[in-house]
Order: C-alpha cells, then structure tokens, then sequence
C-alpha cells in the first residue's frame, strides 16, 4: 500500500459523507439519494460511482473482488482492483465465497450471496424514467407521488413493436411495493437475483447518485397480466463447465464463425471446472495440470 | 343541482402584470363554457389555473369528485390533484407536441392514462386504445405509429382520445382548433361536438375563433385585459353584444 494516499483514495469527510448517503439509501430502499460525487482518477462512464461507494464501505480487513460483466480479468475490473490494492492494500480476491465486498458492472455473481457481503453496482443511469420523461424534476416527482404509469408505457411499447418485452437489460423493478428502481444495465436474467442475503449498494458518479436495496427485500420485476416477466436465458449448457443455470457469453472463434457460449461469470466457471464438471468444448482439467506439471 | 365547477375570485399576478383577476363562474354538469378574447387577455392564464397547471393568487377552484363531493383542488394535496388530472379532468392543448408523447406510439399515447391507474392487462389495453382510436376516425393500422408520423389534425384528434380514454367529467381545451386548416376544422369541430353530447362531458374550451364558440358553447364568457367584460348564453352574446369590447369583436369577424 501506498501511504501518500488516505486508506481507499478519498479523505474521511468524503467517505463519511457518501456513508451517510448510503444509510439513507438503505433506509428508503431504491429511492435516488443525491451525494456530492467526487473527480476520481479515472474517467466517467467507467465506475466512478461504484469506485466511491467500494471507498466508503471497505475496511483494512475486507476482501474485495471486481467484476466487470462477470469476468474477474478485463480491463475495468483489473484497474479497479489494482487502484484499490495501491490505495488500501486491502486483499483481493477472484472467488466470490471469499470476497466481502464485490464491486460489480452488469451483473450479479452466480454464486448465491452471504449477509457478509456487500455487492456494489456500478450505474451509469439512474433514473428509469429517463428515456421517457428527460425533465428530472417532472420523474422526482413521479417518484415521490408513486406515478408510475409511463414505465408500463415504456414495456406496452415493447410488446406493441417486437411482440413480447424486448428490455433484456437494465429491465426496471419495484422495490419492496415502493419504488421503481432501474438494477444497473445487468441482463434482466439476474432480476430474480436480486432477493438476496447481501447488501446490495448502487452509485452513479456522473449522475451523482447513490440507491440501496437492504438484504432480503422484495424485488419485483415489472410487467403485465398477459405477459409476465420472463429471465429468459441460454437453453445450450456452457462449453467449459457444461452448466445450465448460469448466463452465457457467446463467443466467436474463428473466421468461419464457429460460436463457443461460455459463463460470463468467470470464476463459476471455474469453480465448476476444478470441481470436475466438463462441457462439450472443454478439456478435463487434469490433463491441464498433468500438461502444465 | 350541484355545479361541477365552482370557480370563485380567481386572481392571477405574474409579478406586476395582471393575468386575470375577480373570474367567477359556474359550470353545471354536461354544460360547455366558452371563453373569448384577444390574445393576452388572460384566458390561458385563467384556464391554467382551473385546471392547476398554474397557482392563482387568490380564490377557489370548487369540484364535485366523486367520492368527497365539492372539494378546492388548489388547497387539495398536489397527489390527489394530479390523480384528478389524469382520471376526472383532461386538458386538450393548442399544440399536440405538448399533449403528447411524440416519441411513443399511438396506442401507447391512448393507453398511458390506463396504465397510469393501475390496467395492468396489455390485451384489455390495447382493445380500449383501438375503440378510442376508431371513435376518434384513426384508422386501426396506425396504431402502432408514432404521433410525429401523423398529420396536425390526426395529433390533435390523437390528443383527444388519449384525454377521454378514462373517461373524465370535465375537459379544458386550449384552442382545440388552434393551426388547423378549415376543413380539418369543421371535422374535428363535429368530433368534438359529437363526444361532448354523447358521452355528457363537461368542458371549459378557451378559444379566439367565435365559429368555434358558436358550435360548442353553451355559455360565452369575454375576457379582455384579464378582466371579464360580458357573460351569457353563446347566441345572445354573439348575437346582442353589450359591452363595446364584445361588439368589436364579433364586428371583426370576417364574413365569407
């Protein structure tokens, strides 16, 4: 760790004011709690919300693992692992069971969630009225009166053009009968995910704002009568792991575009791997150590 | 017979400058008032604070809900009044960009006040959006297109339907015929003449076409310089004008 910098980057009064942000947040569950974003080294768009939250909530005795759409190892994920390995020298992790605190973008880990853990989302868009009403001060309101037509408007449109609701991602939910709360741009396949033991911590820095859901609380994806939210997914197994309950990647792997789907949630992967499952693409894993050795 | 709209003193400054002052009327359900004059004579204030788009200085704005009876919507709590605006009221504006939503299809236009009170039932919403459309003489298969596709009378026909789809008692239109051409006028006109007797509605329609008051008002009121200068029955005022302003007006008329 690197003792120029106070522990995680930003100064106390900084962290003590994005934790009083999120205590709010928690006690009003998916209500948009506005909070003094901070310039952070790195450039909107690329987690400095999420980077705030991470900051405000560790401790030198957490371990922190990054995901960005469920890889431990593409490039946000790595610089924000390494930005808080320089800064707080807090442990890292790449496995989920082991990690207390896990910032994530675009998805939630397939492994289920302790209460232990903390899982931060990083958002580039809180508002889910947004796209149908641009005035923010017409959606807070909406919020505050629990008018939330337009956001079935949005889904009536859906089914009206493509035939059944086409939002797949970033797909809004009503928090605990309250309020609707856009989940981040993750697949509406982790919605039902969302019921979890673990504290999950929203922060949008451009936006500046920050939405909680306590664990345990009610999550309700939207939808109609007639057609109801569906999690849709993969119907293929992975072809690593062979696992068929988890949501896959699809990959292109030659010129001739011969397509591999794989677990986007890198180390359920693994972990499925060690454990000794193979999928149709996959090599045992022994002879890989065996290879290696 | 209770008045459905009980408006009394309503007064309306923007600083300085006078928008209305003193208007007091009553409108009776199935009644259609109609209020002239020039431009700036503080009929569009006066409508805005009605239907509580604006707050007036002074006064009430007494309406019959259904369930409490007379009650003021401007002391009334902004969540109820807004529940009124998208149940019992609708407001029809001069310009249909600002009544509708021009990036959302025409279904999904009629359908949001369905949406907004709890239809939860895409198959029930869709068949009530395909009678307004037809009642309103929007072909079926333009359902699925978006306003900003449609002509200027088809939006403001669009207007209307998604104003009436939950079937309110009291509508506040903003020159309805405001930028039409004169046919298109006369249609839209016989539409609106047509929903308003059948369906009973009540209606506040704010205008400076005295052809437009002739054919939909029951009652006249003459604003001038925020003031209301002459009220009465359409035919008498229009016919037997009193107040030097009102016979100015109905002298400008142009005849054909």
């Amino acid at each position: 760790m690197n003792s120029e910098y106070n522990f995680a980057y930003l100064d106390e009064q900084t962290k003590r004011m994005i934790r009083r942000a999120l205590l709010k947040g928690v006690a009003i569950p998916g209500y948009q709690v506005p909070f003094a974003s901070r310039e952070m080294p790195m450039p909107y768009g690329w987690g400095t919300g999420g980077v705030q939250v991470t900051a405000a909530c560790l401790t030198p005795d957490d371990t922190l693992k990054v995901i960005d759409q469920g890889a431990d190892d593409t490039t946000n994920a790595v610089s924000i692992r390494k930005f808080f390995e320089k800064t707080a020298g807090v442990a890292v992790s790449d496995e989920t069971a082991k990690a207390t605190v896990i910032q994530t973008r675009h998805r939630i880990p397939e492994r289920d969630l302790s209460e232990n853990q903390i899982i931060v989302y990083q958002v580039p868009i809180p508002e889910p009225l947004r796209f149908l009403e641009p005035r923010e001060t017409e959606t807070r309101k909406m919020h505050a009166l629990e008018e939330y037509g337009l956001m079935h408007v949005k889904l009536y449109e859906d089914i009206a053009r493509h035939g059944h609701i086409a939002t797949s991602y970033a797909y809004p939910v009503m928090i605990e009968g309250r309020y609707v709360m856009d989940p981040s741009p993750i697949p509406k396949f982790d919605n039902p995910k969302m019921e979890m033991a673990a504290l999950q911590l929203f922060g949008a820095g451009r936006e500046q704002r920050i939405y909680a859901v306590p664990p345990y609380t009610k999550v309700v994806s939207l939808d109609f009568e007639d057609y109801p939210f569906e999690k849709g997914g993969a119907t293929q197994g992975c072809g690593l792991c062979d696992a068929q309950d988890s949501y896959l990647d699809e990959m292109i792997m030659d010129d001739s575009g011969a397509r591999m789907s794989v677990c986007s949630d890198s180390d359920y992967c693994r972990e499925r791997r060690d454990a000794g499952y193979v999928g149709e693409m996959g090599v045992p894993q022994k002879t890989v150590t065996e290879d290696a050795a | 017979m209770t008045p459905l709209l009980k408006v009394e003193n309503i007064s309306k400054y923007y600083g300085n400058r006078l928008g209305c002052r003193n208007v007091s009327f009553d409108l009776y359900p199935g009644e259609v008032l109609g209020i002239v004059g020039e431009s700036g004579s503080g009929k569009s204030t006066l409508l805005n604070c009605l239907a509580g788009h604006q707050e007036p200085d002074t006064g009430e704005v007494i309406f019959d809900t259904r369930v409490d009876g007379p009650k003021d919507t401007i002391t009334m709590p902004e969540p109820e009044r807004r529940m009124l605006s998208r149940t019992d009221w609708a407001f029809v504006h001069q310009n249909p960009r600002d009544g509708l939503r021009m990036s959302v299809s025409a279904g999904g236009n009629v359908g949001e006040r369905l949406m907004a009170v709890g239809e939860r039932h895409y198959g029930n919403i869709r068949s009530v959006a395909l009678d307004w459309l037809d009642k309103v003489e929007i072909s079926e298969d333009r359902v699925d297109d978006r306003p900003s596709e449609f002509s200027g009378g088809m939006q403001q026909r669009l207007q209307i339907a998604r104003n009436l789809v939950t079937a309110p008692r009291l509508i506040f239109m903003d020159e309805p015929t405001g930028g039409l051409d004169v046919s298109v006028q006369a249609r839209l006109l016989d539409l609106l003449r047509g929903l308003v007797r059948e369906l009973g509605l009540s209606a506040v329609v704010v205008t400076h076409d005295l052809a437009v008051v002739r054919l939909l008002a029951d009652r006249l009121m003459v604003m001038k310089d925020g003031h209301v200068v002459e009220t009465g029955l359409t035919d008498q005022v229009l016919d037997d004008p009193q107040h030097a302003y009102t016979q100015l007006l109905v002298s400008s008329v142009l005849q054909v």
